[in-house]
């Protein structure tokens, strides 16, 4: 952290010079707040008058999505319900695997294996998400239905497998920071008392890391509620209200992806579509949140 | 059972989980490997994207998508690059610990984590409509700055952090103003750190899809010569390629184009690493 170091203001064209970089600077980090401030007041701004239309309860409670029929109807239920099975079931599959990873990657690998692991974490990290849908829809959901015989080739399990696979490099990537930065001395005290490793890891290091594994945990389901191209790649994206793992679903974002360029500025789908984006960023908001004060709390335990 | 068999047992479950991770990232980058080396050939790299007798953009090459995606990567540099280092290190040096910062940092923390679809409802609310940009280069372009702006922002913090206090506090008693401070000794010694964040967020950038789905992407524009111009990019022809019916034609295009996309930012990636490790082994505080 930076000290706070008096200077006293020079005198001259220094002075003005200083000045007008302060002014500049200023400027700059302004720009995340006013992007903030944008981002909530546009999409509350038209996700307004749509509330106007329908109350927002029969948004929320309405088991019909199907914004450009006639009748239209505008339940976001079955998208929020596709959003929430998908990213569940990726958190299952992802968070064990994922603890499991990072265990050993602070754990038990030695360096030199480490030195390999972790630019492989990074690399998986960085894959761009419109190539794990492909492969999710070409590869992976021919696999799947080999095995599960489903009606449907794409549909949400395939989707939540891809999602965990992209979810794993960020929780390994954050609980590993985490473990590592539970004091030496504690494990070693641990160990002096008799433990061996595991019972160590199991009794010591995890307790103490667990609010940054939690919130490792709680930042990749941000991530995977968030995600869009792989899951409208993997998913099928077929409006229904089903909590079948087997059967092709469309979450909110594909919704937002699939339907914002066929809607018209201004219209009731328009509307409507912004008041899905409007749930969307507050569910991932709340999340990032709750991580957010999970990290300050570990990292002021640890100081 | 025996506390070293539990022991054994537990780590040998760890490293199963290890080696299936492992797997996941060789099989996928296996199989677009494969199946997409096949594709790449010089007209691969120089034709733009043909439509077949069915009308399907299947024949031809990549090369409008790869430009769009270059010019995007370009232009996200030149807005998002010198906003986020600047506003970072204002809140990092000027504000320093102060609660107003706190709350700042909060904010962009919050930002980070918003999803990308999300910054494309805004890209066309704002940008698109309210300022009448269109569907365009420069609206996707603003678009993909913004998301990018609170991963510059935290990296920027991050290296900056880094730099010990003892030098700020020496440049400062030998009479240096605060910005001659940042000027000469925090930005060149976090520059390798902040260099890593900006090369992570530009290849976020080119990789990213559906915000530039809802900005200005479209299948079949030519290669932008304005900034009012549509443009076509390379993850959303992938995308394309795997919405089209002319299944066996469409898929080669994808994994080659994939293949592509993957080398660009796996190489982005590569470079920061590097780039990462070499500062750790020159400074050591």
């Amino acid at each position: 952290m930076a000290t706070k170091i008096r200077v006293k203001p020079k005198r001259g064209i220094r002075g003005i010079l200083e000045t007008g970089i302060w002014g500049t600077l200023l400027l700059c980090s302004l720009v995340s707040i006013f992007t903030l401030a944008m981002v909530f007041l546009y999409l509350v701004g038209n996700a307004l008058p749509f509330f106007g239309r329908l109350d927002l309860w029969s948004f929320l409670s309405g088991t019909s999505w199907n914004p450009f029929g006639d009748p239209a109807s505008y339940g976001v239920l079955p998208l929020l319900v596709g959003t929430i099975l998908v990213s569940l079931v990726a958190a299952v599959i992802a968070i064990p695997i994922g603890l499991g990873c990072t265990i050993y990657l602070s754990e038990i690998a030695d360096p030199k294996v480490k030195r390999i692991f972790k630019p492989a974490i990074e690399i998986l990290a960085g894959i761009p998400s419109v190539v794990y849908g492909l492969f999710a829809a070409l590869v992976l959901s021919d696999w799947l239905r080999s095995i599960t015989h489903s009606s449907s080739r794409l549909n949400a399990l395939n989707g939540a497998i891809i999602l965990a696979v992209m979810m794993v490099p960020i929780l390994v990537s954050i609980a590993e920071e985490a473990m590592n930065s539970v004091p030496r001395s504690i494990k070693e005290a641990s160990m002096a008392l008799g433990a061996n490793r595991w019972e160590t890891i199991r009794r010591t290091t995890l307790p103490a890391a667990l609010p940054g594994i939690v919130a490792a945990i709680v930042l990749s389901m941000g991530r995977a509620i968030g995600e869009t191209m792989a899951v409208i790649m993997a998913t099928g994206n077929a409006t229904q209200l089903t909590f079948d793992i087997l059967s092709s679903v469309r979450t909110m974002t594909a919704a937002l992806a699939i339907d914002v360029p066929e809607a018209v500025s201004g219209s009731v789908q328009y509307q409507a579509l912004f008041a899905v984006g409007l749930l969307l960023f507050i569910l991932t908001f709340g999340i990032n949140l709750i991580a957010d004060y999970l990290m300050t709390r570990f990292k002021e335990a640890y100081k | 059972m025996k506390r070293r068999t539990r022991e054994a047992l537990f780590f040998n479950l760890f490293r199963v989980c290890a080696a299936i991770v492992v797997l996941a990232l060789v099989v996928i980058l296996g199989y677009v490997l494969i199946n997409g080396i096949g594709k790449w050939s010089i007209d691969f790299f120089t034709q733009n994207p043909r439509p077949n007798v069915h009308g399907a953009l299947v024949e031809g090459g990549i090369l409008g998508p790869i430009v769009g995606t270059i010019y995007l990567m370009l232009l996200v540099m030149i807005i998002a690059i010198p906003v986020g280092v600047l506003g970072s290190v204002f809140l990092q040096e000027y504000l320093g610990s102060s609660r107003i910062a706190r709350i700042w940092w909060m904010v962009v923390n919050n930002l980070a984590g918003v999803p990308s679809i999300v910054w494309g409802l805004l890209g066309v609310a704002l940008l698109v409509y309210y300022l009448n940009f269109g569907l365009s280069l420069i609206a996707a372009a603003v678009t993909l700055s913004l998301l990018v702006l609170p991963l510059i922002m935290v990296a920027t913090k991050e290296a900056v952090e880094a730099v010990p206090s003892s030098l700020r506090e020496a440049s400062i008693a030998l009479g240096a103003t605060k910005w001659q401070t940042v000027r000469h000794h925090i930005l060149p010694y976090s520059a390798s750190g902040i260099l890593t964040g900006i090369i992570l967020s530009l290849s976020r950038a080119g990789g990213e899809t559906a915000p530039i789905l809802l900005t200005g992407v479209a299948v079949n524009a030519s290669i932008p010569g304005a900034l009012g111009d549509q443009f076509q990019a390379l993850p959303y022809y992938i995308f394309l390629m795997t919405q089209t019916t002319d299944r066996t034609q469409a898929y080669a295009m994808a994994y080659g184009a994939s293949l592509a996309l993957i080398a660009l930012i796996v190489g982005l990636n590569l470079v920061a690493i590097v780039l990462r490790n070499r500062f750790r082994e020159k400074y050591r505080w």
